[in-house]
């Protein structure tokens, strides 16, 4: 018991870590595809709502991979053996990301030397979450074996349906961004800037994720399956489709904020309908969250940490949060 | 070059890399913090300046921490699965709870950097301290992993399984206190010593210039009481080394022949198939003094323990000098600066001499830090979990990890110049505006 609720915990913070974190790679995006005659402008919002946010945003997912670790130490061992190439690349992804915008940051307003960070950041932000989705969706697939058992290090990641995932997560990402910067936008034009954006990604979020809802069939029978006949599947199917009808009627009609909310849970029900169908593998189909669990003596401080951690951290994300973007209680 | 061999190699760059930004990450929250409580306190600008330049700063510096700390969170998947797989649930606690300062560590950084003005002078400097108190925390949470990896504890081997993990008892490891204090000082006398020296070169051109007068002083008073305590932690810990992995204290001391009395060797070549130690200064009855308060005390020396458990003898005790060395000097120009201070308050730190040995050792705190680490990392070999599980039996089946490996490299020195050039630009060079403050 103690192990799928940690197993859920961790759930939680991929969730939060997609909708933090993501939205600054979608921010990335947007730098990169920047155009008109606010392009400058639109740069310059993106590059404040990332500024004070993204490191600790970021910690999401290490907060993901240390509970995976402690928790189903074989699950990571499987994880880090099978997808070391896509892993190694997306940690290259995370160096420039991270350094090319901090540097472009603080760097002076030499502008060659500006555009080249500019560039390196956007790209890095882009080629990360596809990498991400890929692994995630390999994780999935029910391909990743031991080496012992004959098990590959590509062919379980360089195949459709982990791509499918991967082009998924950028378009959830980007679709992410637009519609928080429709929020933080000061003025009307720029809003709208990306209140179009959001609508195109948004429209790139429903056909990626009918793209990798077809190759799952062969691509990741198992989720297929679940996600077809599992108890939890319609519920979730429906809601998810009800948050996304709603984030599309709120940003046609400009009401910014619902849309913040709404696209926030979109994304967060897609990732619980995979997560729900990936249950009770965690690495499908070698690992459950039973047989991967370490002992109860770990899981049980284990949660107790978790639980006094999020008791200290929820006031101080709260304070960032409000001091930066304004949510108000 | 063996997948092994890059493994390790490619281990060994992403800490020796990573340990530069942690060091900067845990103390330079500290002199910042320290110079806007100054500035509070005497609204005298230069430290408002000196403040926001440190800011900037550690934002940069930070960022690098960050992220090449999220790289080494995956290698230890990436490279050493094996050793996670059977060490995760054991050492994950101390992990788990680093998470919990990074995130109190980058919220709180966020809200000092971008928040001037946004919050209350009071909530800022408290949010300043936040930094640093999670920065140091975070510190002391990897050490202790690290420290089980030294003296493995909490579990129960049965056939080879661990079995009742006791996640408290792991951290509570023999190592766990002396690493963690050491390490802790050494963050601080090493990042204290660096900014210190670095603003000392800057007054030796500008000698009257107020901004690097503070920004000095403030960063030498932590480097110097850190730097002056430094030797004893090094000496707790080096008793620690002689009573719980006697063949990594023989190695880094160059000590063959177990005996009673055993001599010290500063300096010297541990020849290893001639099983001596030659051209060292020998200080007699020293290593057993050192090592166990006992002049007469037994030292065992390698040749007790078997050959193919031997970590690379040379290697581990050229580090060893090359940090005690370093760590002397630190200690005595702390003396010096301490010295000075008390007679010469009003002119200190300004003395061209003076500066001038500051300057010259800014570096040698980092030295010794990589030094030290070399000393227990390459000491432990060739275990990765001291007697318990050997490194080769940990690494991955991944073929061709040379090439992440020159790809990791090539990356963190590009990076690292990057750095370096920016923090120039951006930090380091004399503030127009408060110039001849
Ligand atoms: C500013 C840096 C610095 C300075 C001045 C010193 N050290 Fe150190 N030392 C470190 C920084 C360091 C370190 C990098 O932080 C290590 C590596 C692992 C650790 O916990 O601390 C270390 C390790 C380390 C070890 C090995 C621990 C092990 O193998 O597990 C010993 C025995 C000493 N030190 C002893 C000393 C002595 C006797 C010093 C006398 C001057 C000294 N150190 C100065
Ligand atoms: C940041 C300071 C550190 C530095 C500079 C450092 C340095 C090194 C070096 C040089 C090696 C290669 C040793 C060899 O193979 O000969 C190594 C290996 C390793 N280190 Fe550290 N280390 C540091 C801290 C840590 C910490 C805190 C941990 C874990 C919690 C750790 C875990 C490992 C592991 C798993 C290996 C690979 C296995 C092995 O070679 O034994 N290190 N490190
Ligand atoms: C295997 C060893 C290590 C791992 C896996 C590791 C992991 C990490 C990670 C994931 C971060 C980024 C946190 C963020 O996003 O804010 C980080 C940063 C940091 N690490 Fe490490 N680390 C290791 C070794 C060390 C050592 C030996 C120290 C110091 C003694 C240290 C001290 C810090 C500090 C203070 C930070 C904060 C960021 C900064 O100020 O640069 N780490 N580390």
């Amino acid at each position: 018991m103690v192990e799928v609720i940690i197993a859920g915990l961790m759930a939680g913070a991929l969730i939060l870590y997609a909708l933090l974190g993501g939205a600054d790679y979608g921010g990335g995006v947007w730098d990169l595809l920047a155009t008109g005659p606010r392009a400058r402008e639109q740069r310059q919002l993106i590059a404040d709502a990332i500024a004070p946010v993204w490191e600790a945003n970021h910690v999401w997912l290490i907060l993901v991979l240390v509970i995976l670790f402690t928790a189903f130490p074989p699950a990571f061992a499987a994880i880090g053996t099978a997808l070391h190439i896509p892993l190694t690349l997306m940690l290259v992804g995370v160096v420039l990301r991270g350094t090319a915008f901090t540097f472009r940051h603080y760097d002076d307003q030499h502008d060659q030397v500006q555009r080249r960070w500019s560039l390196i950041f956007s790209i890095a932000s882009i080629i990360t979450p596809i990498l991400l989705g890929v692994s995630v969706g390999a994780v999935a697939s029910g391909n990743i074996r031991a080496p012992e058992a004959g098990g590959s290090f590509i062919w379980p990641w360089l195949a459709p349906f982990p791509f499918a995932v991967g082009f998924l997560a950028l378009a959830l990402f980007a679709f992410l961004a637009a519609v928080f910067l429709t929020v933080e936008a000061g003025d009307r034009a720029l809003a709208d800037d990306f209140r179009r954006r959001a609508i195109w990604a948004g429209i790139a979020v429903f056909v990626t994720a009918g793209l990798a809802l077809l190759l799952a069939r062969r691509g990741a029978p198992i989720i297929w399956e679940h996600l077809l006949r599992g108890r939890w599947a319609a519920p979730l199917q429906i809601a998810t489709a009800l948050a996304a009808i709603g984030a599309f009627a709120a940003l046609w009609t400009r009401r910014f904020r619902l849309s913040r909310l709404l696209a926030a849970a979109q994304v967060s029900l897609i990732l619980a309908g995979w997560a729900t169908a990936q249950f009770p593998w965690l690495v499908v189909p070698e690992h459950t969250i039973q047989s991967a669990a370490a002992p109860d003596s770990v899981l049980r401080p284990l949660l107790v940490a978790l639980l006094i951690g999020a008791l200290v951290l929820a006031p101080s994300v709260y304070t960032l949060m409000r001091v930066f973007k304004g949510v108000k209680s | 070059m063996s997948d092994l061999l890059a493994a390790r190699s490619q281990m060994a760059v992403s800490l020796i890399f990573h340990i530069v930004f942690a060091a900067i990450g845990i103390a330079m929250p500290l002199l910042m913090v320290i110079a806007e409580w100054r500035w509070q306190r005497t609204g005298d600008e230069e430290y408002l300046t000196l403040a926001k330049r440190w800011g900037r700063g550690t934002a940069i510096l930070f960022a690098v921490g960050a992220v090449s700390g999220t790289v080494l969170s995956f290698e230890l998947g990436l490279l050493w699965p094996r050793f996670m797989g059977y060490a995760g649930a054991i050492i994950g606690m101390p992990f788990s709870l680093e998470g919990f300062a990074f995130f109190t560590e980058a919220v709180f950084l966020g809200v000092y950097l971008y928040g001037w003005g946004k919050v209350s002078p009071r909530a800022h400097l408290l949010s300043g301290v936040a930094v640093a108190v999670s920065g140091m925390l975070s510190g002391i949470f990897v050490v202790i992993a690290n420290a089980w990896m030294n003296t493995p504890a909490g579990f129960t081997l049965v056939n080879g399984v661990p079995t009742d993990i006791r996640p408290f008892a792991a951290m509570a490891n023999p190592h766990a206190f002396p690493q963690t204090l050491h390490m802790t000082l050494a963050a601080y006398a090493a990042t204290g010593f660096a900014v210190a020296g670095i603003h000392a070169l800057l007054l030796r051109r500008d000698p009257n210039n107020g901004f690097h007068r503070k920004a000095c002083g403030i960063a030498l008073a932590v480097g110097a009481v850190t730097a002056v305590l430094q030797p004893f932690s090094g000496d707790i810990m080096a008793k620690a080394v002689a009573r719980n992995q006697p063949v990594k204290l023989a190695a880094f001391e160059g000590h063959f022949e177990t005996r009673r009395g055993a001599p010290l060797h500063i300096g010297g070549w541990p020849d290893e198939t001639k099983g001596e130690t030659r051209w060292a200064l020998k200080i007699p009855k020293g290593l057993s003094l050192l090592a166990f308060n006992d002049p007469d005390a037994e030292v065992r020396g390698l040749n007790d323990f078997p050959r193919e458990n031997w970590p690379p003898v040379a290697i581990v005790h050229l580090a060893f000098q090359l940090m005690v060395a370093c760590g002397t000097v630190m200690a005595l120009v702390g003396l010096w600066a301490t010295w000075r201070r008390w007679r010469h308050p009003v002119s200190w730190p300004a003395s061209r001499r003076f500066l001038l040995a500051l300057a010259l050792s800014a570096p040698l705190g980092f030295v010794a830090i990589e030094a030290g680490w070399i000393v227990t990392e390459v000491g432990r070999q060739p275990w990765i979990i001291y007697g318990i599980m050997r490194t080769e039996d940990a690494v991955t089946p991944m073929p061709g990890l040379i090439v992440p490996f020159l790809t990791f490299t090539v990356l963190y020195l590009l990076l690292g110049a990057m750095t370096v050039w920016l923090i120039w630009r951006q930090v380091i060079a004399s503030p127009r505006g408060a110039r001849h403050g």
